[in-house]
């Protein structure tokens, strides 16, 4: 089996996601080749080998800087038949997804993004998939002989002994009607833990009372290296931008740790949250549903308990 | 102009999921069905289009006839006309193929669809009918205005938005904020019993994914409380047992 891993960088820093997915080609035992596209820093994409990548192509081309999805798709075929690789594995995210939907439909692979786990192969070729918006998961058997997967955070362990990889230039052919889509601007935060990929996240609601009161969070989130979330009414209030909504039809995130601050816990947001590791509940409301989906929790007024919290952890760091 | 818009017949979100058959089937025992969230964004946003240029709006679905109060609540909200794909359906390839073959039959100027279903949460239904028309699909879409022939977008990537323009025909899959969710009324409710709805059979399609069986997570254990005058605890917690600090 010949696997090509299409890895997604920010900053020219290859995303954490796209480790774990050289990671899950790795895990599938046959040959790995990385593919970026894009500026990405050198000795991001040696490093690569760490997770088992034997190869890293890099198509680099000034019209390749912006992440134009059928312009990628269109470069990921071309290096999905140069390869010879019968399995692509990508992050499911906004570029990864609908990057996996062209590229299947092109080459007329078994498609299968959202996807949890390492797959189970003693019987022909089956994955995990989260359903229902988190609250199931299904088991698919991908039947034709090449599939494309789009891994979901944590569905494997970054983590590997390889050593560094090759790193050879890929020139595809790069077509004009990739380009129909035109991405005009973009707004990003920089210098940030991005949501999806964080390892801890501090998400606020309605308890926090109102976007002023953001400053305890936001200290604690610091201290803790970690992105920060919010309910939906929070977003739906304008208190945060959106993009930082998370739930079934805001982000779903995976995190090692999520601390939730005046949430409720409304079926909606626990779908988004279910899969993170550990979860910790912060809320006034003895009786607020969080508590039955949580690890931990503090019955107690967000006010009083984040500074000390923040504290706390600064005072453990020593 | 012509608008398309794709729905979805999902759980509502407030749904406990439940299988049966030995986890191969979903239990529909006591759930509410409703028009797709993202798809009711979606929906909104043609009705506007509609009042704004005059624009028609079809509604499409596949599904087997237990679908169709969902339907016609789409045509209530305001929808022209609808179209029942008669079909199960089973994943995200098979359902993109029949969109794909309702809109070679009858060219649509944009086809509005949900980012993703909130079943099934493929997210790639309108990238695959993107590929599969060759023509340009954009997701997820938050705003959406028309200039002419220009499409203008903003659409939501990790930790921020980009906007985006393409020409017409052009697919979206939307999210909020592109609209406000639209609410039948009385009139819309007694019109949309009389307005048309086509049942057309499928296309053949395979799309190499098979069912094997559904899976629920593992429940949790019973939350730890730790006094608020007490975090200290908490950090040790975090620290040693939880091992993510």
């Amino acid at each position: 089996m010949h696997v090509l891993v299409f890895v997604e960088s920010n900053e020219g820093k290859v995303k954490k996601t796209s480790h774990e997915a050289v990671a899950y080609a790795a895990a599938l035992g046959g040959s790995v080749t990385a593919l970026a596209i894009g500026r990405v820093e050198g000795d991001e994409l040696t490093a690569l080998g760490k997770f088992g990548a034997s190869k890293v192509l890099h198509a680099d081309d000034d019209r390749l800087t912006q992440e134009v999805i059928q312009a990628y798709a269109h470069v990921i075929v071309q290096a999905i038949e140069q390869t010879g690789a019968d399995v692509l594995v990508l992050a499911n995210s906004s570029l990864g997804t609908p990057i996996a939907a062209q590229v299947a439909a092109t080459i007329d692979a078994s498609l299968a993004t959202n996807v949890v786990a390492l797959p189970d192969t003693t019987s022909g070729f089956s994955v995990k998939r989260g359903i229902y918006s988190g609250k199931a998961y299904c088991w698919v058997e991908l039947t034709k002989p090449k599939k494309v997967i789009a891994i979901r955070k944590n569905a494997a362990e970054a983590a590997g002994e390889g050593g560094a990889a090759a790193v050879e230039a890929f020139k595809p052919q790069i077509r004009d009607e990739d380009f129909r889509i035109k991405v005009t601007g973009t707004e990003k935060a920089s210098g940030e833990v991005l949501l999806p990929e964080a390892e801890i996240i501090v998400s606020g609601g309605r308890g926090m009372k109102g976007p002023e009161h953001w400053g305890i969070l936001e200290e604690l989130a610091r201290e803790l290296g970690a992105a920060t979330g919010c309910s939906k009414p929070v977003s739906d209030m304008g208190w945060r931008p959106h993009h930082e909504h998370v739930g079934q039809t805001g982000v779903k995130v995976s995190p090692q740790l999520y601390i939730a601050v005046g949430i409720s816990g409304a079926i909606q947001h626990l779908a988004g949250v279910n899969t993170s590791k550990y979860i910790v509940v912060i809320n006034k409301d003895p009786d607020a549903p969080f508590f039955k989906a949580a690890d931990y929790g503090i019955v107690g007024d967000a006010f009083e308990v984040l500074p000390r919290l923040t504290e706390a952890i600064k005072a453990a760091k020593g | 102009m012509k608008i398309l818009v794709c729905i979805s017949h999902v759980p509502d979100t407030t749904s406990r999921i439940s299988f049966t058959d030995n986890n191969t089937k979903f239990d529909t025992k006591g759930v509410q069905f409703i028009i797709g969230p993202y798809d009711d964004y979606a929906l909104a946003r043609a009705i506007e289009l509609k009042e704004s240029t005059g624009a028609t709006v079809t509604v499409l679905n596949v599904g087997l006839a237990e679908t169709e109060p969902t339907i016609r609540k789409a045509l209530a909200i305001g929808a022209d006309d609808a179209i029942r794909v008669d079909a199960e359906p089973v994943d995200s390839f098979f359902v993109a193929t029949q969109i794909a073959a309702q809109a070679k039959a009858e060219t649509y100027d944009l086809i509005l669809m949900g980012r993703e279903s909130i079943d099934y949460n493929s997210g790639v239904v309108h990238a695959l009918v993107g590929a599969m028309l060759n023509v340009p699909a954009v997701s997820p879409v938050m705003k959406l205005d028309l200039d002419g022939n220009t499409v203008k977008m903003v659409r939501e990537i990790e930790g921020g938005q980009e906007q985006v323009e393409a020409q017409l025909p052009l697919i979206a899959g939307c999210q909020e904020p592109i609209a406000e969710w639209k609410i039948p009324n009385m009139r819309g409710i007694m019109s949309a019993r009389t307005k048309p709805l086509k049942v057309v059979p499928h296309v053949a399609a395979d799309g190499g994914v098979k069912l094997i069986r559904y899976e629920l997570p593992p429940p949790k254990g019973a939350v730890k409380l730790i006094s608020p005058d007490n975090v200290q605890e908490l950090v040790h917690l975090l620290k040693t047992e939880a091992k993510v600090l």
